[in-house]
């Protein structure tokens, strides 16, 4: 698992209070670890927090897994 | 023919400790029959270095009776919600257990609704956010900002855990709110739009620009921030100001003929409730009491009973130098010779001001001085300020027999509120 596909885990798994085993990255975030669209907006926040970057609405609106999350930082980190 | 509501659940979370879902209540009421008082130094709390007052009384969260949130309110929640919010969901759930009242049918559920007023509700929570909208921007404020901070949220979180989806509402009248809130949901019931009901008030408001701001009213104790315990003193003459506190009670209120039919334990029927407005100035009370006054003699009207009937009245009594006497002269003069003899405590003296929470605390205080027969002491009241034919409980509780109490509070904009309960 990349750095950053750890540090997503981690945030995810403490926001919404599920297991870490569970953020596997093909995880929903709403139907698969619980979040609602409120949970979504914190989790999009701590996100940018924890790297420094900004995520546009409208882009955190097509961030509905795991494994998006992680594509769309990645991306932005390069 | 409006129907007869009764008490048949209490929860308690306060300064000199919290209930359990064992027991709800005993802790916390056995602490106030004690003596015991909520006040300490509040240094570790936040910076008091520049502020007039240095104390207060804040819900104990190590020792005996110590109130701990995890036990009411999952760690991720806690996050997102103010603590006013989680001492109301606390003291809700301890009432509801304490009730036993069913709520296994669908039926159930939509008949039972929920009343929980603040004063202030989440005024930290509004003021960090302020900070941070300032330094980081806007898109650093929480989705859960507004739903964490709003007063009804209360009301909606303790209806969203335990599925209560009657009438769902909350009040708001500074430190009238407690009994505002038993006194409308108890008429919710009476009028049929709910069975039962949790109600009553919550608040969690010692922080830095709740102190900044009730000091700026001149309404705080400034006196005694080197003893906290000899702060709040109702009625004596050396009295300089209000003491803060915080925390929640709950009442459970059902319609008397369901809570009888099911065998609920009975503590009281709320018979009277009383509302008034000062029309006067938006801090101080008018010298006379007149609004208090009215507000009491509604309550009384209202439940059908005699003053010489009310054995003991939980005091408004805030420790501040002109609330007190106000009010002690409108008791005076609206109970006339049956003064003589009546028992009227503050028991402030020993939590300090709960602001929204206060009247609710409080009619449990007085439903469980009927209970047992024994009506709470007024700490520190050394000397009074004036004189009275009235028994203010100076310092140790009275054991009496009684059947009928009455409990006052009255609020910043001059809201006044009162309820009188009886035994069933």
């Amino acid at each position: 698992m990349s750095d950053i596909a750890a540090r997503v885990q981690k945030i995810t798994a403490e926001n919404l209070d599920v297991d870490a085993s569970k953020v596997e990255p093909k995880a929903s975030f709403i139907d698969d670890l619980g979040a609602d669209s409120l949970d979504i907006v914190e989790l999009v926040m701590a996100f940018e927090e924890e790297f420094d970057i900004e995520i546009p609405d409208d882009a955190a609106e097509n961030i509905q897994t795991v494994g998006d999350a992680i594509k769309f930082i990645e991306e932005r980190k390069k | 023919m409006q129907r007869r509501v009764v008490v048949t659940g209490l929860g308690l979370v306060t300064p000199v400790g919290s209930g359990t879902k064992e027991a709800a209540w005993q802790g916390p009421w056995k602490a106030l029959l004690e003596g015991k008082s909520g006040a300490r130094r509040i240094d570790d709390l936040f910076d008091v270095s520049d502020l007039g007052c240095q104390i207060g009384a804040p819900v104990p969260r190590d020792g005996q009776l110590a109130f701990n949130p995890d036990d009411w309110v999952a760690p991720k929640e806690q996050r997102r919600i103010e603590d006013f919010i989680v001492f109301g969901m606390a003291a809700a759930e301890m009432a509801l257990a304490d009730s036993g009242l069913p709520l296994d049918s669908d039926e159930a559920k939509e008949r039972t609704g929920v009343l929980m007023g603040s004063g202030i509700g989440g005024l930290d929570g509004i003021a960090q956010t302020a900070l941070s909208l300032q330094e980081k921007g806007p898109r650093k404020v929480s989705p859960f900002f507004i739903p964490s901070c709003l007063i009804n949220l209360t009301s909606g979180q303790i209806s969203i855990k335990h599925q209560l989806k009657g009438p769902n509402h909350a009040v708001v009248t500074a430190c009238a709110t407690g009994v505002h809130a038993i006194g409308d949901a108890a008429r919710l019931i009476a009028y049929g739009d709910a069975d039962a009901m949790v109600a009553g008030g919550t608040e969690g408001s010692i922080c830095r620009i709740g102190y900044a701001g009730f000091l700026a009213c001149k309404a705080l104790t400034t006196g005694f921030n080197d003893n906290p315990t000899a702060a709040s003193r109702p009625y004596d003459k050396d009295r300089d100001g209000f003491l803060m506190g915080e925390g929640a009670g709950v009442v459970i209120l059902e319609e008397y003929e369901k809570a009888k039919a099911r065998g609920a334990t009975i503590y009281a029927e709320i018979t009277g409730y009383g509302l008034s407005g000062d029309a006067y100035h938006v801090t101080a009370p008018a010298e006379d009491g007149d609004g208090g006054y009215r507000a009491m003699k509604a309550a009384i009207a209202r439940a059908g009973v005699d003053p010489s009937e009310i054995g003991y009245v939980n005091a408004h009594g805030t420790s501040t130098p002109l609330g007190d006497e106000a009010e002690l002269r409108a008791v005076e003069r609206l109970f006339g010779d049956a003064a003589d003899g009546l028992v009227m405590s503050s028991t402030k003296s020993s939590v300090g001001h709960l602001l929204g929470a206060a009247g609710a605390i409080e009619a449990i205080y007085s439903i469980l001085a009927m209970r047992d027969g024994v009506a709470p002491a007024t700490l520190n009241l050394d000397n009074p300020s004036v004189e009275t034919k009235i028994n203010l409980a100076p310092k140790t509780p009275v054991e009496k027999s009684i059947d009928c109490v009455l409990s006052n509070s009255f609020g910043f904009g001059g809201t006044n509120a009162s309820i009188v309960m009886r035994k069933v």
